[in-house]
């Protein structure tokens, strides 16, 4: 049994925001974060069209700036239908500075692998491959071809944006979508709290059970953590999978300026636990900080508003009950309230 | 089996060298001189004999720096395709029927990204009724996809489209399905010559991408067009296409020049002089006709045939001059449009009838649906039928009408007068049938 | 026309021709709110500031800030009761900042290195006559020297500094660094004169040919309170130990000594008078711990040492070894009540330690300086009714009596009196002081507290307390260069940048840009508003609440945007 180590800040000179900030203006150059290089990649660039603090195109940023940083610049991206492409590649202006290509919704994972054996093919193997997509990308439309990916263990570092729903069609349930989480086809009805319960698919438990190299979980709230990962992945050859939490204001119906809250708080509740696996096993959780109910991260959601109208109206504290459990049994399972 | 009935000819070409050989092998064979770079495969009767013989050329190093990929659908195949492409390097699959309906949404993302890829269609039925034997449902099912569409007469005719295929798709940026008839061609052992790897080299330069995935040169492909440039897209699109029309015939001429054989051709008539009755296929089915055609010609008939092979851009002209002097066209599809009538028809009907029109009637005939042989009598019958004037607008050819009776679909003496579709059409439009 | 596909293909970051600032209804902006600390600081030191600066180990820049403000760090460093500290923002989180430990440190290292303040301004020619050496003094004759002005500090006692040297026993103020700060001091060109008291201000004005004048002469007669003594009873003035302490006078106190009064001037004496020799120190205070006016610092390092306290007791009267003491309860107001029962306290001496008040019959005769209720009159600007004469310290009336209030009141008086003096001369030469843009310090909630390292404040390390009672060698050390650093390092810096880069990090649109620091060390961002959408996860994820979203002003004409394109560039930082 690998022995789980706990990701933590050690070793970052003590500097008021630690490691905990994007930036720190102390630290030596190549501890610092990429987001806080001023000369950093910028993959995406401004001009985009993605809503007020998206947190995709957020996400993407830091992944594919730190892969950009890991690669030194030799990387290429193929991306999944979705917010992500609609917002970046409108003709005739792309936001794209890395080598780009949209092929379809279901597809990102197998035309990865497709770049990824044309480079081997080529002897460019030192050119590596990232794929992206959205939760409905990756864990419904594109499940059978990520399945595929992870199988013949294909040189492509995976990457799903997970913002719980189809936002790019107007906030449609995914597998990805939590339970009680109100979505334009999981609506709120008498008798029909949102989402239902005991559904939805876990991605990276997946991934993992294809025992490829390295499988992630990371959020924009924990930049650092994400960049480690990042980095981490770009050592590996072979099928990666990096899952991240990008929460999405419109979907969530949370103002633009909580993006990175939220998803600090999905950590910080153990309701979206961040780990490393590697070979298909856990090999490193990142403990929780400051541990919050689930109470308040449900209710700086309006997708979740339902839960916590007064009892007439509907509101239901046994669902809210029932989705703390869920919490405490990710904070049990993977260690998430342990110590350093 | 059908193939029995199959002339290994192209009509006056000599006899060809080469060996006795699968026709998937010899495909296979084609293809990897073609040095493809990047062959993801998935299994599907009846083409899985040329990915086989591909896996096998390639561990063994007959086919060098090729990365041969077994992957989990035709969608994922195709979608292999799409990004090895785009990476620039020449791609190859194959697939059948329900298969290339599963690929369809990535062949026509390949197409709308210009991806030189070669695609081998091993023409199967589509299902339901789930079945594995030959018609040509499954290619003219995807015939907007924008990809060009060859299809092959024989074995050494779909070896020889691949080299043309490979070199033309790149030169155009237009993916290539070549077509060919699946077990009547793809398991048929026959004569074939496997073009020579260095005659092969000098046809097809390596492949020079226009546009390829760079970190040293980004660019973002695949972008999202909205209407104010999708029409213009979709414009440039059918030029390009069309371009297959003159560098097609070109291409095929100095390949002809180098194997030796004559130049393959978009569309091919046999005995048309003084033809006035002509059938107008495609595929494997040419063989025999043209045989039906001898006998005939022979018997003092005037008919003669046309071979499409280029379905894909559809070669209006050329069609026009090959039966400007047809007065009936009897077109013989393996496919059809349920609730229409043929697919090559209406086209065919359309490219006639632009100024100076060429005022044949036509007439279509659905045959060898579901793998059902389309044998040489029935052909004969249907020729002497045609120079008769017994043949109806649209007919199915070979139709059991016992077997239908026998299901409760009436009964063949019951059948009213006219042609058997009309007799057909007017039993299914009464109440329902007793069983 | 581009070489690849038309339209499905794309150049790379052509975005950028897309402006997204259009979209935005509400606007970042860098602001610079007004720390607790700062905000707090009697003597108005931009707290943040210099510890920012010293986060990165620049220590003599920080200094140099903090000199700004106050002469005396090194001093303030050990006796400010660092209002600062009370008012951080830190200690809602873990524990305050160590501010006050992280000034010694600094003040120290500037002795130990020999820092040194250049003369600032070209001599005047003006003459300021300062009265009193104490720290409102001090910091009137500091400021004034940097501007300019010919400086006399003139001080009735034999020694320079006032209380911090009469008030303040040396265990709490080593007296080598008082007199390194003064020297400082007096090296800017500030005449010091010791026994030399004033009394007659009139004369001495005329007779020195001053401008102008600041009166700090501090509060240093012992408050009388009524104690009915028998006639051998011992009693003495808490002022007269210390004095006699510091000028090492003989002075018999006898085994048992008896403190009467609460604040920390009675704490002091009793810690004195043990290192003096007695076993027992008492403290009578007629009111509970929690209403006692000493800090309870004080009280717990005098606690320490053995010094205890009688609480709810009032001396009824003293005589020979014995004192009589009468317990109090506290009545609904919390006024103590006397309950007629009485105790026996053996005491060798009593001294009295009620409050001190200032010895102002000098300026009877001195036209237009008022005097009332023992104190100087002066108004906002710590003007007397006399021009150019201004006052500050004890000797004028304040909220609280303090060292750091006189350094603030020195400072302040002396830009009062530059500003007179200017105004005298028909120049304009008073430097604005830069100020907060905000009144009200920045609240705890408005802090992403999330960002900040836990990390709990380094303790000062104390000498055994067991040890030092019977020396006045220096009960608490300072911070060695790593604490101080560390804690330096855990300001919040409460609405102002410190370069933490969030910002930059989080923006979804790549608005912001990073300038590096400017030439203060301060950290530059410009926000780049052609793309910059407003979604406000900058001011959410800023730390320091050192962003403020606003409203979006009415948009120009859209030909005005490119023709401002540079003008959009709002570049900021302090």
């Amino acid at each position: 049994m690998t022995e789980i180590t706990h990701r933590t800040a050690s070793g970052v000179k003590f500097y008021q925001v630690g490691s905990l900030a994007v930036g720190n203006r102390l630290l030596p150059r190549e501890q610092r974060a990429a987001q806080a290089d001023p000369q950093r990649a910028n993959t995406m660039i401004s001009g985009h069209r993605a809503c007020q603090g998206c947190g995709e195109v957020l996400g993407a940023r830091y992944v594919l700036d730190a892969a950009m940083r890991a690669t030194e610049g030799k990387l290429v991206v193929v991306n999944a239908t979705g917010c992500l492409e609609v917002v970046s590649t409108p003709f005739p202006e792309s936001a794209w500075r890395v080598p780009w290509l949209h092929s379809l919704f279901g597809n990102a994972p197998a035309v990865a692998s497709g770049v990824a054996a044309a480079l081997k093919a080529q002897g460019h193997e030192e050119i590596r491959v990232l794929g992206q997509a959205g939760d409905g990308g990756t864990v419904d439309i594109g499940m059978g071809v990520l399945s595929g990916m992870c199988e013949r263990n294909d040189d492509v570092l995976f990457v799903c944006y997970d913002n719980e729903a189809y936002m790019n069609t107007g906030v449609q349930r995914s597998g990805a979508t939590p339970a009680a989480a109100r979505t334009a086809t999981t609506p709120v009805a008498p008798g029909h709290p949102g989402n239902r319960f005991g559904q939805g698919k876990d991605v990276p438990a997946i991934a993992m059970a294809h025992r490829i190299p390295y499988v992630a979980t990371a959020s924009v709230a924990d930049l650092r953590d994400l960049e480690a990962k990042v980095e981490r992945a770009m050592q590996f050859t072979g099928a990666r999978y990096l899952h991240v939490l990008v929460p999405c204001p419109l979907g969530w119906a949370a103002p633009s300026s909580q993006t990175i809250r939220l998803a600090r708080l999905a950590t910080q509740c153990g309701l979206f636990p961040l780990f490393e696996a590697e070979h298909g096993e856990l090999v490193s959780v990142t403990p929780i900080r400051q541990q919050v109910p689930v109470d308040e991260y449900l209710r700086a959601q309006g997708r979740f508003a339902h839960l916590f109208a007064d009892q007439a109206a509907g509101g239901r504290p046994d669902l809210v009950a029932r989705i703390q459990a869920e919490a405490d049994r990710n904070i049990r399972v993977y260690g998430l309230g342990g110590q350093p | 089996m059908a193939a029995t009935e199959l002339s290994p000819h192209r009509g006056a070409a000599p006899e060809p060298a080469g060996r006795a050989v699968e026709g998937s092998r010899a495909v296979a064979e084609t293809v990897a001189r073609c040095r493809p770079q990047v062959v993801p495969a998935y299994p599907i009767s009846p083409q899985t004999h040329i990915v086989e013989a591909l896996s096998a050329l390639t561990r063994t190093g007959e086919l060098e720096s090729c990365q041969f990929v077994n992957v989990e659908s035709e969608f994922g195949a195709m979608s292999l395709c799409i990004g090895a492409s785009a990476a620039g390097s020449r791609t190859y699959t194959a697939t059948s029927s329900q298969g290339l309906l599963f690929m369809s949404e990535a062949l026509f993302n390949a197409a709308g990204l210009g991806l030189p890829i070669v695609l081998t269609v091993a023409n199967r039925a589509v299902g339901a009724p789930i079945n594995i034997w030959n018609d040509q449902s499954d290619s003219f099912s995807q015939r907007d996809s924008g990809w060009i569409q060859l299809y092959a007469r024989d074995n050494q005719d779909a070896c020889d489209l691949h080299p043309l295929a490979f070199r033309l798709a790149e030169e155009l940026s237009v993916p290539v399905m070549v077509c060919m008839d699946g077990f009547v061609l793809t398991h048929a052992v026959e004569r074939i010559a496997v073009p020579e790897q260095r005659i092969v080299d000098a046809f097809l330069p390596p492949y020079a991408p226009r546009q390829v995935l760079d970190p040293g040169a980004p660019l973002s492909i695949g972008a999202m067009v909205g209407p104010e440039a999708f029409t213009e897209v979709r414009f440039i699109a059918h030029g390009r296409m069309q371009q297959a029309l003159v560098r097609f015939p070109e291409l095929a001429q100095r390949y002809g020049k180098l194997v030796g054989r004559p130049a393959v051709e978009l569309a091919r008539g046999y005995r048309l002089e003084g033809a006035r009755t002509v059938f107008v296929a495609l595929g494997s089915v040419l063989g025999t006709l043209e045989d039906v055609v001898d006998e005939a010609r022979a018997d003092g008939m005037p008919v003669g045939a046309v071979e499409l092979t280029c379905f894909r851009p559809f070669p209006a002209e050329r069609l026009r001059t090959l039966l400007a002097g047809a007065e009936n066209v009897v077109v013989i599809e393996r496919a059809f449009s349920t609730g229409a009538a043929g697919i090559v028809t209406p086209e065919l009907i359309a490219a006639l009838a632009e100024p100076p029109a060429v005022s044949a009637r036509s007439f279509t005939v659905i045959a060898g649906l579901g793998g059902r042989p389309i044998t040489k009598k029935a052909l004969r019958m249907l020729v002497h039928d045609a120079v008769a004037g017994r043949v109806a607008r649209f007919s199915f050819l070979g139709l059991d009408r016992d077997l239908l009776a026998r299901a409760g679909y009436g009964r063949a003496s019951d059948d009213p007068p006219g042609s058997t579709a009309e007799r057909l059409l007017s039993r299914l439009r009464a109440p329902e049938s007793p069983r | 026309m581009s070489a690849h596909p038309f339209a499905t293909t794309l150049d790379p970051g052509s975005s950028r021709a897309n402006h997204t600032g259009a979209w935005r209804v509400e606007r970042p902006v860098y602001a610079h709110g007004l720390p607790p600390c700062a905000a707090a600081c009697p003597a108005g030191e931009a707290v943040r500031d210099w510890l920012y600066t010293a986060e990165d180990g620049s220590y003599e820049t920080a200094w140099r800030r903090l000199m700004r403000d106050n002469p005396l760090p090194a001093v303030m460093g050990r006796v400010c009761y660092h209002p600062c500290e009370t008012a951080c923002n830190r200690g809602q989180l873990d524990q305050v900042v160590g501010i006050n430990a992280v000034e010694r440190f600094l003040g120290d290292e500037a002795i130990r290195r020999g820092w040194t303040v250049p003369r600032g301004a070209e001599p005047t020619g003006r003459r300021v006559l300062v009265v009193g050496s104490g720290p409102a003094g001090l910091s009137a004759a500091y400021q004034l020297a940097l501007r300019g002005h010919a400086v006399t500090v003139r001080e009735a006692a034999a020694k320079l500094g006032g209380m911090l040297r009469y008030g303040i026993p040396r265990y709490r103020l080593p007296r080598e660094v008082l007199d390194a700060e003064i020297a400082r001091i007096a090296a800017l060109g500030v005449r010091f004169e010791t026994q030399s008291c004033v009394d007659d201000l009139d004369a001495a004005l005329r007779e020195g040919g001053f401008d102008a004048a600041f009166l700090g002469v501090g509060a240093q007669a012992g408050k009388n309170a009524y104690v009915p003594a028998g006639d051998s009873a011992h009693v003495l003035d808490a002022l007269t130990v210390l004095a006699a302490a510091e000028d090492r006078w003989p002075l018999r106190l006898g085994r048992r000594v008896a403190i009467y009064g609460g604040g920390n001037t009675a704490m002091d004496a009793a810690r004195t008078a043990r290192r003096l020799g007695a076993t027992d120190a008492v403290v009578v205070y007629r009111r509970t711990r929690e209403r006692m006016p000493a800090h309870e610092s004080e009280l717990e390092e005098a606690l320490a040492e053995g010094v205890s306290v009688r609480w709810l007791s009032t001396i009824a009267h003293a005589d020979r070894g014995l004192i009589a003491v009468e317990r109090m309860e506290l009545d609904e107001s919390g006024f103590p009540q006397p309950t007629g029962r009485f105790e026996t306290l053996e005491a060798d001496t009593l001294v009295l330690a009620l409050g001190q008040s200032a010895d102002l019959g000098w300026l009877a005769g001195a036209a237009g300086v008022g005097v009332g209720d023992g104190v100087i009159d002066v108004d906002a600007d710590l003007a007397t009714g006399r021009p150019g004469v201004y006052a500050g310290g004890d000797a004028v009336a304040g909220p609280e009596r303090t060292a750091t209030g006189a350094i603030g009141q020195g400072a302040a008086a002396a830009r009062r009196i530059d500003r007179y003096l200017s105004a005298v001369a028909g120049e304009q030469r008073d430097v604005p002081r830069q100020q907060p843009s905000a009144e009200t310090p920045v609240p705890f909630g408005r802090l992403n507290t999330w960002y900040y390292s836990d990390a709990p404040a380094m303790l000062r390390p104390q000498l055994d307390a067991a040890r030092r009672v019977d020396t006045f060698a220096e009960v608490v050390q300072g911070l060695t260069e790593h604490n101080a650093l560390y804690e330096a390092r855990r300001c919040l810096s409460c609405g102002n940048c410190f370069g933490c880069d969030n910002c930059y990090g989080v923006c979804p649109d790549n608005a912001i840009t990073k300038l590096g620091f400017d030439a203060d060390g301060q950290p530059r961002y410009a926000i780049d508003l052609e793309y910059c959408k407003g979604c406000g996860l900058c001011a959410a994820e800023c730390p320091a609440a050192a962003i403020e979203m606003v409203p979006e002003p009415a948009r120009d004409e859209p030909a005005d945007r490119t023709e401002h394109r540079d003008a959009a560039l709002q570049d900021v930082g302090p």
